[in-house]
């Protein structure tokens, strides 16, 4: 049970940053330390604190640019937080 | 102590609050047009601080400090507000009463702002704002439990409405009656990680125990982001209105500065026909009336720009723009939010560079003010035209484009391709260990506007214009009147007496070192008078060619040209124009905006260095073609 479980988990999570549009799920973990972000991780970590991304809060990618699918307007509980990809990496959703 | 001193001391008032919680309008209801707008001292940050009277006659100071998330200080507007409230920034009064202004709709990254502010020990009243919105969307907040569970005093306010503004004012005068001794700022350290989550923890379980929410958000704003929102449909509306406001700019503008240029041109020639032919005479016709009038002549278009933006941004529009254009911007290093000042730059780069407070870090904002000048704005138009219609012919090229048109649009291309260049350049050299800011913007629900306080934003704009670079503008125009008179020509000499003038004298010293790019004196000398205005330098060009009739003698002007000039000179003239750093205005507006000579003069210089450069280029082969 617990085996399947972990399995389930680990096939549905995924970075916000690869989410496609339309996408509607929970953040599971920040994992900050990612390469090309703007800021270093502690510091990128603490802006999307900041900004509402919680673990457990509800997220959805409502809009996203034309160009290379990028920013995407994410709706983060009750409010909405347009980033770009390269940041949104950082969010490990489910 | 004593109850006398309500009416002597003054009571110091700090608005804090995330960026969309409706602070300006609340500070705008508090204290109406009793505004100081200036720049905290060495910082590109505005200060904007206001005047009121509570019902006890108490006088309070009443502070906007920029809108933060979070006490972190990430940028030098968030480090503005950090410091102003541990009461740590030199020059500034450490508040008594901090405001935190939440939005009633948007509660959660508020609520755990107010839980960082209140650990700074410094008093603390939560005012929530837009609470009818609030009811209207069916949220119900129970007041008293919030302010229970946040142990700080809580009050709902509707910033429009007057009797919200007067509770306000009267809580203000029941706090300061019984003030509690501040320990405030010391044992203050920013968060950790951590902590930051056990922060967002408590104030979600606040607003659990106190907030209903209703079922489903608001529908008007997620259908309405639907469309402005879509690629395609979006682009197209971002086109449309900026079309709607190029088009203000230009033309709604056109007819009023056209009066004010011409009162101030008729006032002249009054002044001159009243008074004694003579120095002081020409000093009140061309120094002091021309100057005022160079400097009142611009209010239109900063008036029409500043209300577009102030429209765009009370409406929750600019953050969808910058969302929009954030990858083309970005392209270039540019932030998105730096597209609208350019874009007004086309028109003139004041307003341009004044507009460009809509950017938050200081470094983007920087870079669009260093390249806003070399977007084409409309004082090159009368130059360009007089060279184009004297020296292109009005052929058909490839069978139906206008090689005079061509002309025109690879002239506006350059500029913008140069400023795109010089901003991927000045990421790449200057500020390359520079970690730009992320683009992490938050998309607020649209709201109307209010009217009352867009009008006081505009009025504050327009009068920090007149006050701050038109004080500046007045005295570069009143030394270049200066330069073209003394000293006087002798009687009985020939020519117009500008050649007789340091003007002439300046142009003569100049002549050698701007002759490879194929400009003789006559040139040189019209440059200076040009730094009033590109355009002045067409008149200029009238006078030193003695040519009567000023502006509208444009015809006559350009026959002359073209009869004295060379093809590959008049081509050099125009890639000069492209760059053209001689616009005095534009110069004190940047000194003014970044509170530093620093950055005027690195703009003066970088710009000449690429007029310099790009002329020599365009004559030297112009030449070797043969057009020399």
């Amino acid at each position: 049970m617990t085996v399947h479980q972990t399995a389930s988990e680990t096939t549905h999570e995924l970075r916000l940053g690869n989410a496609p549009r339309g996408f509607i799920g929970t953040i599971v973990a920040l994992q900050p330390d990612i390469a090309g972000a703007a800021e270093s991780g502690h510091e990128l970590e603490r802006h999307l604190l900041e900004m509402g991304f919680t673990e457990g809060a509800r997220v959805e990618i409502l809009h996203q640019g034309a160009i290379q699918r990028d920013p995407i307007a994410v709706r983060v509980d009750n409010i909405t937080i347009a980033v770009r990809r390269r940041e949104a990496m950082a969010v490990v959703v489910k | 102590m004593t109850s006398t001193d309500v009416t002597t001391e003054r009571f110091h008032l700090a608005l804090v609050g995330a960026p969309n919680s409706g602070k300006t309008s609340l500070f705008n209801a508090l204290t109406g047009s009793r505004q100081k707008v200036a720049n905290y001292a060495g910082v590109t940050v505005e200060r904007k601080a206001g005047a009121f009277v509570t019902p006890a006659g108490r006088q309070v100071t009443l502070l906007d400090l920029p809108g933060t998330y979070s006490l972190r200080g990430r940028s030098p507007d968030e480090e503005i507000t950090r410091d102003v409230v541990l009461g740590k920034r030199p020059g500034e009064a450490a508040p008594d009463l901090v405001l935190c202004i939440a939005d009633a709709t948007n509660l959660r990254l508020t609520l755990r702002l107010i839980l960082e502010l209140k650990r700074t020990g410094r008093p603390l009243l939560v005012v929530l704002n837009m609470f009818d919105i609030a009811q209207r969307r069916g949220v119900s907040i129970d007041v008293d439990a919030m302010s229970a569970a946040l142990g700080v005093p809580v009050i709902t306010s509707i910033a429009v409405k007057k009797a919200g503004v007067e509770e306000l004012r009267k809580r203000t005068d029941e706090f300061a009656a019984n003030m509690p001794a501040v320990t405030a700022g010391d044992g203050w350290t920013p968060l950790g990680l951590s902590e930051m989550k056990a922060l967002q923890r408590e104030a979600d379980r606040i607003i659990r125990d106190t907030v209903k929410m209703p079922s489903k958000p608001d529908t008007l704003t997620t259908r309405v982001d639907a469309v402005v929102l879509h690629p395609v449909a979006g682009l197209a509306i971002l086109a449309l209105i900026l079309f709607v406001m190029f088009q203000a700019v230009f033309s709604w503008a056109q007819p009023l500065m056209e009066l004010l240029s011409d009162s101030f041109g008729a006032l002249g020639t009054l002044v001159a026909q009243v008074l004694p032919e003579g120095i002081f005479q020409s000093f009140l016709q061309n120094g002091l009336i021309a100057g005022v009038g160079s400097v009142l002549v611009f209010l239109p278009q900063i008036i029409i720009i500043f209300l577009f933006i102030l429209l765009l941004e009370d409406f929750g529009y600019m953050a969808r723009a910058a969302f929009l254009m954030d990858r083309v911007m970005g392209g270039a290093g540019l932030h998105g939010r730096a597209f609208i000042p350019l874009l007004s730059s086309f028109a003139c780069a004041i307003p341009g560079i004044m507009a460009t407070r809509v950017i938050d870090n200081r470094r983007d904002r920087l870079t669009t003010i260093l390249i806003a000048p070399l977007m084409t704005c409309s004082a090159r138009i009368p130059v360009y035209t007089l060279i184009i219609s004297a020296f292109i012919p009005a052929e058909t090229v490839w069978g139906w484009v206008n090689l005079q048109g061509l002309v025109m649009f690879g002239l506006y291309v350059a500029g913008i391709g140069s400023a795109l260049a010089v901003s991927f350049v000045i990421k790449f050299f200057m500020w390359r260990d520079y970690q730009p800011a992320p683009f992490m913007l938050e998309l607020p629900d649209y709201k109307l506007p209010r009217l009352k306080s867009i009008a006081i934003g505009v009025y504050t704009r327009a009068k920090m214009f007149l006050q701050r670079a038109g004080t500046t503008i007045l005295s570069m125009m009143i030394l270049i009147w200066f330069l073209a008179s003394f000293p006087q020509a002798p009687a009985g000499a020939e020519g117009p007496a500008i050649n007789y003038s340091l003007a002439a004298i300046i142009g003569h010293a100049l002549e050698p070192f701007f002759a490879p790019l194929g400009f003789n004196w006559q040139i040189a000398v019209a440059l200076i008078p040009g730094m009033a205005a590109r355009e002045v330098a067409v008149g200029a060009l009238g006078t030193v060619y003695a040519i009567e009739g000023g502006k509208e003698a444009a015809d006559a002007i350009g026959q002359a040209l073209a009869s004295k000039w060379s093809l590959a000179t008049a081509l050099s003239f125009l890639a000069w124009f492209i760059f053209a750093p001689q616009c005095a205005s534009t110069l004190a507006v940047i000194r003014r905006e970044t509170g530093s000579t620093k950055w005027m003069v690195v703009t003066f210089l970088y710009m000449f260095a690429l007029a310099y450069v790009a002329s020599l280029i365009t004559y030297t082969i112009a030449k070797a073609a043969g057009l020399g």
